[in-house]
């Protein structure tokens, strides 16, 4: 088994499963029904994404592997998702501002990841690519209007910005696979993403009226399957039916 | 002229509207917006137009009580492609509700006092993930027998709103029913499952096709409008004779023991409907009513933040458009 492959699909399809679970779980409980509906449209588009990648990981694992014991039979160890996505949803400001800070990193990743050598991955990027492209539109859109809005939800989206800013450095971690098959021209090598996504972001919170936060301190562990406490309670609501009756066809 | 005069020639004008009004219905000809319309006709469907809407939204509550937990990825996507098509149910039916001059924050506030009803199946829990299939099948089953003649009723923008709803809802029911064959093709544990999940939805479903004929206050009216094709009986007996035979298909029981063809009437015979629990569902005190009220109202309120903060932005941008456009 190509297993560098493999656990590089992980890596990219965690994140696309972890962030599309947080969105599935407002689904009717929205502060609008065009926001709900715009929320559930892009946790589909994640859900799709993750489907073709892990389509993919299991041909290569092989055996008896499916889309569905990759994505729900494995322990919380073994997720590779950045902290970022698992994070839950405080208020409609942490939503919109942690699926912006990922949207972000998404867009630029698939804008390398489509000259990938892989031609599957390619392809899943190349669709992804619009796909992604409206998603970090809408939350773009959120965070100015949040942002500039009222004093209220200036200082909301500002706390959930700060709350979250903790979360992003991760997102340029090379792990060894990755860096691997960068080399190979298979994987994105993270890091080269950083500076263009802080001068994205940048000048976004500025357009918002947000300040951007200073830390120099920041978390990670996602990537190496050391989750936040947050992570254990997604994982049982979304592996609960699979937990409870193995081998079954739904 | 003399005031009586006046008074006459207003009420044979208004006469004469009617007249028109109700020739036009019976040609079958489209009532639109800016159409005159006698005001009990626009009240009736205001009623009617917002109840259907006031329904999509809450009945995405049930189902989206298990979209965390959907048994499969396909399953989970369906699911939330399902709930997401009930929520644009309800932005176009509230659309089609606000061209007879009602807002949707006022629409929204007749749902939150409880002064609107929306549909009582929505006040049972969804308990296990057959549920998902039953709903699918039986309650979309259901409300497409009831919807499928509204989209030829006479009021344009809801007739026109309907035609989608249709289509979408009869994807909805396939997908429901495909659920519960997977359940029946199953385990011996999943098709339990399927029964239980029947057992439960049966009759609420029946009692969704409305109070018997002899009880239902609006039919008369509804029926020379258009809005209504056929009575609730009518309608209930259909949805029977329509489903016992896929629960055949299915290999699991309806259950109700007083269940039986008729030859001479061609159609199925069946049990009593407990309408002292319609009416106690109805009236408010069924397993879920105010768990479904406070997730819409807490929803609503959770979110006043974030809608004055939208109508904030767009008006500081308005201003900032109006200002260069001045300095220009």
């Amino acid at each position: 088994m190509k297993t560098n492959l493999y656990n590089y699909i992980l890596e990219l399809a965690d994140n696309c499963l972890i962030a599309g679970q947080r969105l599935g779980e407002l689904c009717g409980h929205g502060p609008s029904l065009e926001t709900d509906i715009a929320c559930t449209n892009i946790s589909l588009d994640l859900f799709g994404q993750t489907r073709s990648y892990f389509q993919y990981a299991a041909e290569i694992k092989g055996k008896d592997a499916t889309e569905d014991s990759i994505a729900f039979l494995r322990t919380e160890r073994e997720y590779k998702n950045i902290l970022l996505v698992e994070q839950p949803n405080r208020d409609f400001a942490y939503t919109i501002a942690r699926q912006y800070l990922f949207d972000v990193f998404h867009l630029l990743l698939l804008e390398k990841l489509q000259f990938s050598q892989d031609l599957t991955l390619s392809a899943i990027a190349k669709k992804s690519i619009k796909e992604v492209s409206y998603h970090v539109r809408f939350t773009g859109d959120w965070i100015k209007r949040l942002g500039d809005g009222t004093e209220i939800s200036h200082e909301k989206m500002q706390t959930a910005i700060d709350g979250l800013w903790i979360y992003t450095n991760e997102l340029f971690e090379v792990t060894e696979e990755a860096k691997e098959l960068a080399e190979e021209g298979i994987a994105v090598d993270v890091s080269t993403l950083k500076e263009a996504y802080y001068e994205k972001v940048t000048a976004l919170l500025e357009e918002g009226t947000l300040t951007v936060p200073e830390s120099k301190y920041f978390q990670k562990g996602g990537k190496a399957g050391i989750h936040t406490e947050h992570m254990g309670y997604l994982l049982s609501d979304m592996q609960y039916m699979q937990r409870t009756y193995p081998n079954m066809k739904w | 002229m003399s005031e009586a005069q006046l008074k006459n020639t207003g009420a044979e004008r208004s006469r004469s509207l009617e007249e028109i009004f109700e020739q036009r219905i019976a040609n079958d000809e489209k009532i639109e917006p800016k159409d005159w319309m006698p005001e009990k006709y626009r009240k009736t469907h205001i009623r009617q137009i917002s109840q259907h809407a006031h329904s999509e939204i809450v009945g995405m509550l049930p189902e989206g009580n298990w979209i965390t937990r959907a048994p499969s990825l396909r399953r989970k996507v369906a699911l939330l492609a399902k709930v997401q098509d009930e929520a644009g149910h309800g932005l176009y039916l509230y659309s089609a509700c606000e061209t007879l001059g009602i807002s949707r924050d006022e629409l929204y506030e007749q749902l939150h006092s409880g002064k609107a009803k929306y549909s009582s199946i929505f006040n049972y829990p969804t308990v296990t993930w057959a549920d998902m299939g039953a709903i699918g099948w039986l309650v979309d089953g259901a409300a497409i027998i009831n919807q499928v003649p509204l989209c030829n009723t006479s009021y344009g923008p809801y007739a026109r709103a309907m035609i989608r709803v249709c289509k979408e809802e009869s994807f909805h029911q396939r997908q429901g029913f495909e659920i519960m064959m997977s359940l029946c093709n199953g385990t011996e544990e999943q098709k339990q499952m399927a029964q239980d999940a029947l057992n439960r939805w049966w009759w609420p479903s029946l009692m969704m096709l409305g109070p018997t004929d002899s009880e239902s206050v609006h039919t008369e009216q509804s029926m020379k409008w258009k809005l209504k094709r056929k009575t609730n009986d009518e309608l209930r007996q259909q949805f029977i004779d329509q489903t016992v035979p896929q629960a055949d298909i299915l290999g699991i029981t309806v259950p109700d023991p007083d269940l039986k063809w008729n030859e001479k009437t061609g159609h199925y015979d069946f049990g009593e409907i407990d309408w002292d629990e319609f009416w106690q569902v109805v009236k408010g005190h069924g397993p879920c009513n105010k768990e479904r009220m406070n997730a819409r109202v807490g929803a609503w309120k959770r979110g006043t933040w974030v809608r004055d903060a939208a109508m904030s932005y767009a008006e500081k941008q308005k201003i900032k458009k109006e200002n260069s456009a001045k300095a220009v």
